[in-house]
């Protein structure tokens, strides 16, 4: 993985740089000691590293609009940055760069239950925004599995999913207005606390944009109603295809549950040995998650039993209290943690036509035996967005390079069936270099026309999402 | 006049994995019938304006998704644009582009699915979509009050809307006000009942079961059938629920249908009155959707946008269309 080479001309205005940042923000909120901003020189992908020429922590609109404008006038690429949660890199600075954190910018500025809406500032982290509405029997649908510690502001730049979205949707479904530094500094409003834009619909075309079009400053979001309840099931299967088959049939029979994880052999035992949740030893693993009063469950779970039942169950277990519902979903819950003690690993998201399951299942099972690595699947069955968990040794010289090499075979595979090369954790610069395998030329050009329109000069987070060469015209330009 | 009709096709339907792919050319009511034998629908209920417009013709998929024709069911299963998965285009260079894909939940590059989305053929020419589907739910029911006023009626949808209950359709218009839930049959029964107690304090609550006429209803407010044939310009405004009653109140329209729990609001209007100036400043956006040419040449169909925002519209159009081709000034 590369990056492009850190532009002398603005390494020479450092100083300069600093001294005006530090003219039109607080003095606490620009931070420039190599020993401070190392804080910032990687995210969650933390095999890549780079200290940026400085981090800045705005406290307000006005402040990011400021800063941007200053940043404008100097030519320097700016890297947004929310908690710093992104698997993609896609918060990862370049020497040349400032990074934009907003985490400061946490506020609650609207609740609106009549309307179903809240207002927060785009620093807010994820789970706080049910936080501030959950007392009042609301919350805020998408649930990544950061979301104790992602920002708002990084789930609208990933377009950010969760376990939960078969029913609810991910962000883009949940998202209905903005407000937007672009680069220039001048501030828009994008959508509000209507259903539907008035015109063509950029809070779309915003919403997964990796920080590339604008820095999100304050976001609208929908709220729901809590149900009344939720119930987990847990199925066992002794093949992959019987446990695809029968969520096919779920959903076809009618059925729309909340979630459907899926857990492969490999991942069951991890878990396992890890939490101790009780789970078969089987192939292929089901959570499915139901929603409503008692009586709407029994319906949906009673359906869901006869349907499993077709398929000659090693296991089917409902659970009967809250406590056996966290057992069920403890296994699952902690699934990343349970491989992180095992191996060092790389947490892929690729997603595929549900169909497709088996079948990439055991070209993911061969590939694993060619390449020597093991992989462990965790799947949101529904949707077919899966995460394979490749293990690698970090300390092991040329393990990561065949990680990632097994990785991308993955994803291309993925590609191959029908689905795409990230569901939920977006491309930054982790598949930037694959994007060819899902788009063509053309198809890469008509979206960097739109960062043409917000970013003319190519300034904001720019060595992401397309490949380098694809961009290299437009970031020198 | 570019006509796509002869782009026509299913090119492939998963139920199992709730995805519809089709030439942008297709009738709706093809695959409307296609889902409709497998038990699933496109739950955003897209509507048929022909009635409202006097238009004759085929609504096609295409049409759908350059409208982002989006029914009752929005307030629950979000808009046609929420339920694209990816799109095939030509844009104004003739460079075939496409973007998205088949599958639910894609994050890869740039979201252009939803820019095209009611872009209104202004950014390109649709030449394939590919949809989320949804099953048909075994069991609908509606409860009708009667006698609300604009004030009370959002009241009691807004009621409808923040309880646990799932609503798919809070309406209100001449058949009265109208709240939806579906689902299988024990737990319709279930949610209706509980339903009606809450919103006993609004008036009388009856629950209409049968699925002709529950279906007929909300094709009535879908394809808001109290204009058709009535004389009058049209127009849409989708705004915050709570602030619709004050809007109509001021708009000086003749006779309105509210959706959405009150977000949008279909306004009969007197031929040739500029709504927005009627309203003056308010947060959301009135279209013009039916007017004689003569207004329509002197009234902007869609709401103007504020300049910096008005710019970036600008400037994607023109990165789209360099030459202008597309609906000229349609959009702006």
């Amino acid at each position: 993985m590369e990056m492009p080479a850190p532009d002398a001309r603005v390494m020479a205005l450092k100083s300069e740089i600093v001294a005006g940042l530090r003219a039109v923000l607080p003095a606490d909120a620009v931070i420039d000691d190599p020993t401070e901003t190392r804080a910032y020189e990687c995210d969650a992908l933390s095999a890549y590293r780079c200290p940026p020429l400085a981090a800045i922590l705005p406290r307000s609109t006005a402040e990011v609009a400021a800063a941007l404008k200053l940043c404008h006038d100097f030519g320097v690429p700016v890297v947004p940055r929310g908690s710093g949660t992104s698997l993609a890199g896609g918060a990862l600075p370049t020497a040349d760069s400032v990074i934009l954190g907003v985490a400061r910018m946490n506020r609650v500025l609207e609740v609106d239950y009549s309307n179903r809406l809240i207002r927060v500032e785009a620093g807010r982290t994820n789970l706080s925004v049910t936080g501030a509405v959950e007392a009042d029997g609301f919350f805020y649908a998408p649930d990544p599995s950061s979301q104790l510690a992602c920002a708002i502001a990084g789930n609208i730049a990933m377009n950010s999913g969760g376990a939960h979205c078969l029913k609810y949707g991910v962000t883009t479904n949940n998202l209905l207005g903005v407000t937007m530094v672009l680069m220039d500094g001048s501030v828009v409003e994008i959508g509000g606390a209507h259903m539907d834009a008035g015109g063509l619909d950029l809070l779309g075309v915003i919403c997964g944009s990796e920080g590339q079009l604008g820095v999100v400053t304050e976001a609208t979001l929908r709220i729901l109603p809590r149900p009344e309840g939720a119930r987990p099931v847990l199925i066992g299967f002794n093949a992959n295809e019987v446990a695809g088959a029968c969520v096919a049939d779920i959903i076809k029979a009618g059925v729309l549950p909340v979630a459907i994880e899926f857990m492969d052999r490999p991942c069951i035992r991890a878990c396992e040995d890890f939490a101790r949740a009780g789970y078969p030893d089987c192939e292929a693993l089901l959570i499915i998650e139901v929603e409503g009063a008692e009586a709407e469950i029994d319906e949906q779970l009673g359906l869901i039993r006869q349907i499993a039942m077709r398929h000659d169950p090693v296991e089917f277990r409902e659970s009967g209290s809250e406590e056996e519902s966290k057992k069920i979903w403890l296994g699952r819950k902690s699934a990343f943690g349970a491989m992180g003690q095992i191996n060092d690993y790389m947490c892929l998201d690729g997603t595929i036509p549900v169909s497709a399951l088996p079948f990439v299942l055991k070209r993911i099972g061969e590939m694993s035996r060619d390449y020597g690595l093991g992989v462990a699947n965790v799947f949101h069955a529904g949707d077919g967005n899966m995460h394979p968990l490749i293990l690698y040794n970090a300390n092991k010289p040329g393990d990561l390079e065949l990680c990632e090499a097994f990785g991308a075979d993955i994803l291309k595979l993925c590609v191959e069936v029908g689905g795409c090369l990230t569901g939920e954790h977006g491309v930054g610069i982790e598949k930037r270099d694959l994007m060819g395998v899902q788009y063509d030329a053309v198809d890469m050009e008509a979206q960097m026309r739109v960062k043409d329109v917000f970013d003319p000069k190519w300034l904001l987070n720019p060595a992401k999402v397309f490949p380098l060469a694809a961009s290299a015209g437009r970031r020198d330009g | 006049m570019l006509d796509v009709s002869g782009i026509a096709g299913i090119t492939l339907y998963e139920p199992g994995a709730l995805t519809l792919v089709a030439k942008a050319g297709t009738p709706l009511a093809e695959a409307e019938a296609v889902l409709r034998a497998e038990g699933q629908r496109l739950a955003f209920e897209p509507a048929d304006w022909r009635g409202l417009l006097g238009t004759s013709g085929v609504p096609t998929l295409g049409g759908m998704v350059a409208a982002n024709a989006s029914g009752p069911r929005r307030v629950q299963a979000g808009a046609c644009r929420d339920a694209l998965l990816g799109v095939r285009f030509v844009d104004g260079t003739g460079a075939v582009v496409k973007n998205g894909g088949r599958v639910m939940k894609n994050v890869t590059g740039y979201d252009l699915v939803k820019l095209m989305a009611g872009s209104w053929g202004t950014l390109g020419v649709l030449s394939e979509v590919s949809l989320k589907v949804l099953p048909v739910p075994e069991t609908s029911a509606t409860l009708v009050i009667g006698g609300l006023d604009g004030v009370a009626a959002v009241a009691a949808m807004t009621e409808a809307l923040v309880s646990p209950y799932d609503v798919t359709g809070a309406a209100h218009g001449p058949e009265g006000t109208l709240i939806r839930i579906e689902g299988f049959a024990q737990s319709v029964a279930y949610r209706a009942a509980e339903l009606a107690g809450r919103l006993a304090r609004f008036g009388t609550v009856e629950v209409e079961r049968d699925p002709m006429l529950v279906a007929g209803l909300w094709r009535g407010v879908r394809d808001v059938a109290a204009f058709h044939g009535v004389a009058g310009d049209v127009w849409r405004l989708s705004v915050k629920p709570s602030e619709a009653p004050g809007l109509v109140a001021r708009s000086g329209a003749r006779q309105v249908v509210y959706d959405w729990g009150g977000g949008l609001v279909w306004l009969l209007m007197p031929e040739g009155q500029d709504l927005r100036a009627s309203l003056g400043p308010f947060a959301g956006h009135a279209t013009l959707i039916r007017a004689s040419e003569e207004t329509r040449a002197r009234i902007q169909a869609f709401q103007p946008e504020p300049p910096a925002v008005a710019a970036l519209s600008q400037g994607l159009r023109q990165r789209f269309d360099p030459k202008g081709i597309f609906n000229p000034g349609l959009m702006g």
